[in-house]
């Protein structure tokens, strides 16, 4: 950490966004992570896409549980809401607050321990009810903060600081969110801020559960040769199979693109998500040929990273269950209530 | 691009603004923070290697230094460097037993230095320790040139002035007061002395050839009448006195006008604002005491009745300026008569030489300045050598002691007989500043405090003397601000690619978004593709070797860096490091230890 604060000072020519912000405006307390955490990065790739999405602070919500990377929602949009849950209860609690409020936008900031350990089971059923929130998982095959123990996302034969490799299967994030049904999955690296940007505007914006699985080295604990969590080794095995452009709702598509290599993909919003594949053999809307791509390249050593998946047709938890556009926070006690007339009446039916 | 080679000392010369807009690149930064750590001793000698004169220069310094300050471009106002050196030599203890001394011996060579202003003082400075035999001949009665004649007292006052004077002739200069050298010629012809330097100044002030002119004794040339009045051979002015021209000279004639009794002042400038030459700060100064700024006035003639000087006719201008700033000569639209007792003509000024004869071997250009060589500062007759506004033409004091510095290592190469060209060249230190996990050697923060404003003496107060000093100089409370305002542009940021791991923490954490990984291309293509517009094209790129891991290069954009250090505390390899530059300048006292060394 630093001792002293980054100054406000800041670069007179900043671009600012349409509510008159820079980047700067968008920025939380100074990082205590360690120096060099691909953490920070991920941060500063959240600030920069909720900049260029033109994010009202008070409409985010940041949602944490426990871990190095529950810590950072400390690091970004001081003037947002947060949440700073128990242990791997973060989507519960996003759940609960969703649930309360679906006018906002909710960024759930986890890690491999949080989401794959101790909150697997909150993590599957977020999934299952499809919440519309944005799903980040920092995943760095460690518990960093109890000093590097293999997390459960680390690979056969990875190798710790110290001591025996490591011989459990580990659980892939993507692979069981794609499992599960998730409708919106991308994987990136905390190093690669031109795919990790637009993959989390997007998911920002996606209607219904984004999960973003972000390669994002300890590099206190697992930044050695032998691991397979290093910036080295995550930059050597880089396989990239998408790109993505995120354009807002009613702007122009300015950039030009090949014959047949951009896919447009409409959202909810009216804004569009233009994939670029890099591999012509992928279909990122296929769950199934997904599912054996992934596979094969990790079986290959390798680490597949772009917009791996999307389903716009899936209907996001409000809309499967029927709820009312207003947020329930925002409806008078009298229509939230049926009142005692009502309560009897139903209470009749199971008489 | 190519990687930046910081092995060449002007690269990181140039990122410490300051010092490489002195002429005679003062350490800014370490005097800054010498100052801040309470040793003003220190702050005072570390000034004075580079420029000679701190107390004075702390008053009257152009200070080029100001607006090149780093500060001036991420925030509006530059670090108040000039009033920070005053700082430094109000504070000090006697430091007199630090001051270089001359050996008990002499060496054996003579000097002859011709004026006693800054630049031959400062060659004597340098000279004096080194064992030589050095005499100074003044046409007046007194030392100091226009430093005693031209800057008003209420600006430097003379006690100051002799203070620092006297620390050079204190060395056993022999000085030889109303000593005016007549012939160059018989001074070179005696053979008395082995080298001769030439510091006269620009003593000629301009003239203003318009009817009317020779019809007064009330038109007085501006440089002339500052120094009768220095001389207290004029010590009163008529009530309605007009100053013609509006540069330095201009403001301290209106400032020493009212000070003489004149109760309106009026400064005729013939261009609009911002095409003036006087300093804005000396502009501030004059206009606090109510001196009226005229604009677009051109002079016509002076107005006489019966022998009497009246008023002053001008041309009411009106000028073009284009989208580059550039002013056309304008155009007379309107003729007005401004009345007046006394004007003033400070329109600048010219060398003189009429007692160099010109058949001696020293060449004179078209404008009647000597030919001299911008690194010797010798002329085209080996062994005469020039500097400060003799040199030259006007500039400053600061340029005349960098000038004499260079003068000084070339009489002392000339007169051992070695090769005036070959001179050492200009060396570069550095230093981490790491003093652990997040501790550096110097106060990283950013101070984000406001310019300390200077406090002086209140309005009324300042007329009643000729000599009361309007400025106070800073207190030791806004000192302590002050200095913190430094980003210590000299402790450098220093990049290993090859301990790059390329994680990104530094680009996220720079405050001012200089620093950007990204696939090298020409400058102009890398400009565009940085993480902050780099349009500051006078500041440079720092780009790196290849990096490990991808092949890309670190860039960073030196222009707005607040040496906030963060970089290098986020940095988890040490890649990025903080340095401090010792930018080593060679004096005539290092030409001679070489040589010595050498010897031995």
């Amino acid at each position: 950490m630093s001792y002293i604060a980054k100054p406000r000072v800041s670069h007179p020519g900043l671009p600012k966004n349409k509510l008159g912000l820079t980047t700067r405006d968008y920025e939380g307390t100074v990082s205590t992570l360690c120096a060099g955490c691909g953490h920070d990065s991920v941060t500063a790739a959240i600030i920069q896409a909720v900049f260029e999405l033109d994010v009202e602070p008070h409409m985010l919500a940041k949602m944490s549980g426990i871990g190095c990377s529950s810590k950072t929602p400390a690091y970004f949009v001081s003037q947002s809401h947060g949440f700073n849950s128990v242990h791997g209860r973060m989507p519960s609690v996003t759940t609960g607050a969703n649930a309360a409020n679906r006018d906002l936008m909710y960024i759930g900031v986890s890690g491999d321990g949080d989401s794959l350990s101790i909150g697997v089971g909150q993590f599957v059923h977020a999934i299952r009810r499809n919440l519309n929130m944005c799903y980040m998982i920092e995943n760095n095959g460690v518990y960093g903060l109890t000093k590097g123990q293999f997390s459960a996302s680390a690979d056969i034969g990875s190798l710790p600081k110290k001591g025996l490799p490591n011989q459990q299967e580990p659980i892939d994030p993507v692979s069981t969110a794609l499992s599960l049904g998730a409708t919106y999955i991308g994987r990136s690296f905390s190093g690669d801020k031109e795919q990790l940007v637009p993959l989390i505007k997007g998911a920002l914006m996606h209607d219904g559960f984004a999960l973003v699985d972000v390669i994002s080295p300890c590099v206190t604990f697992n930044d050695h040769e032998g691991s397979t969590k290093s910036y080295a080794h995550t930059r050597q095995f880089y396989h990239h199979v998408t790109d993505m452009d995120y354009i807002p709702p009613a702007e122009e598509i300015k950039a030009k693109y090949a014959e047949g290599e951009a896919m447009p993909v409409e959202l909810h919003d009216g804004s569009t998500i233009m994939l670029r594949k890099v591999d012509d053999e992928y279909d990122p809307t296929s769950r199934a040929a997904a599912f054996k791509y992934l596979r094969d390249h990790f079986n290959a050593g390798e680490i597949t990273t772009g917009l791996l998946y999307i389903n716009k047709e899936r209907r996001e938890m409000h809309d499967l269950m029927g709820n009312v556009d207003t947020p329930l926070a925002e409806l008078p006690l009298d229509s939230l209530n049926p009142g005692s007339t009502e309560l009897r009446k139903i209470l009749k039916r199971y008489a | 691009m190519k990687p930046t080679d910081t092995t060449n000392p002007d690269y990181f010369h140039k990122v410490v603004d300051c010092q490489w807009a002195c002429p005679a690149h003062t350490d800014v930064p370490e005097y800054i923070r010498l100052i801040a750590q309470g040793r003003f001793s220190d702050a005072y000698l570390e000034n004075r290697k580079s420029n000679v004169f701190p107390g004075i220069l702390g008053r009257v310094c152009d200070r080029p230094c100001e607006p090149a300050c780093r500060r001036g471009r991420v925030e509006d106002k530059p670090v108040a460097i000039c009033r920070l050196k005053r700082v430094a030599a109000d504070h000090r203890d006697d430091i007199t037993d630090q001051l270089p001394k001359a050996p008990a011996e002499t060496n054996g060579k003579k000097v002859a230095l011709i004026g006693a202003g800054c630049a031959s003082l400062g060659v004597a400075n340098d000279l004096a320790p080194l064992g030589y035999e050095i005499t100074i001949f003044e046409a007046l009665g007194a030392t100091g040139g226009l430093m005693r004649t031209n800057i008003p007292r209420f600006r430097l006052p003379p006690e100051v002035l002799d203070e620092e004077i006297d620390y050079i002739l204190d060395m056993g200069v022999d000085l030889k007061l109303n000593h005016p050298i007549e012939s160059m010629k018989a001074l070179l012809d005696s053979d008395e002395y082995d080298a001769v330097f030439v510091g006269t100044g620009a003593p000629r002030g301009k003239n203003l050839e318009i009817p009317g002119r020779y019809d007064s004794d009330r038109i007085h040339i501006g440089i002339e009448w500052l120094e009768s009045v220095a001389f207290e051979h004029i010590e009163t002015i008529g009530e309605r006195v007009l100053i013609i021209g509006v540069g330095n000279t201009a403001m301290d004639c209106c400032r020493t006008s009212l000070r003489l009794g004149a109760k309106d002042v009026k400064v005729m400038a013939r261009k609009p604002r911002g095409f003036f030459k006087a300093s804005d700060w000396e502009l501030e100064d004059a206009e606090e005491e109510n001196v009226d700024i005229v604009v677009n006035h051109s002079p016509k003639e002076f107005v006489l009745e019966d022998g009497k000087l009246v008023g002053m006719r001008f041309d009411v201008m009106e000028y073009n300026i284009d989208e580059t700033g550039r002013i056309d000569r304008g155009k007379a639209v309107d003729e007005v008569m401004i009345p007046c007792d006394d004007v003033i003509l400070a329109i600048g000024q010219d060398n003189a030489f009429p007692w160099i004869e010109r058949d001696i071997g020293i060449e004179f250009n078209e404008w009647d300045c000597p030919v001299v060589d911008e690194k010797t500062m010798m002329c085209s007759r080996d062994g005469v050598f020039f500097g400060g506004d003799s040199a030259f033409g006007p500039k400053n004091i600061i340029w005349a002691v960098a000038h004499a510095h260079e003068a000084a290592i070339s009489i002392h190469k000339y007169c051992q007989g070695e090769d005036i060209g070959d001179r050492l060249p200009v060396g570069l230190n550095l230093s981490t500043q790491k003093m652990g996990m997040h501790e550096w050697s110097y106060s990283n923060d950013y101070d984000p405090a406001g310019r300390r404003l200077m406090p002086h003496v209140d309005l009324k107060e300042r007329f009643k003397k000729l000599d009361i000093e309007v400025e106070l100089g800073f207190t030791a409370e806004q000192a302590a601000k002050e200095v913190e305002r430094c980003l210590n542009c000299d402790i450098q940021t220093v990049f290993t690619a090859k301990l790059c791991i390329e994680c990104d923490a530094c680009i996220d954490i720079c405050p001012v978004d200089c620093l950007t990984i990204t696939h090298n291309g020409e400058e102009a293509d890398l400009r565009t593709r940085l993480s902050a517009p780099a349009e500051n094209l006078e500041q440079a790129l720092y780009v790196s070797d290849d990096l490990p891991q991808t092949g890309r290069v670190m860039v960073k954009d030196e222009d707005l860096c607040v040496h906030c250090s963060l970089c290098a505390e986020r940095c988890p390899t040490g890649a990025w490091d903080m340095q401090k530059s010792h930018i080593l300048l060679p004096y005539a006292a290092d030409e001679a230890d070489s040589k010595e060394t050498t010897a031995a």
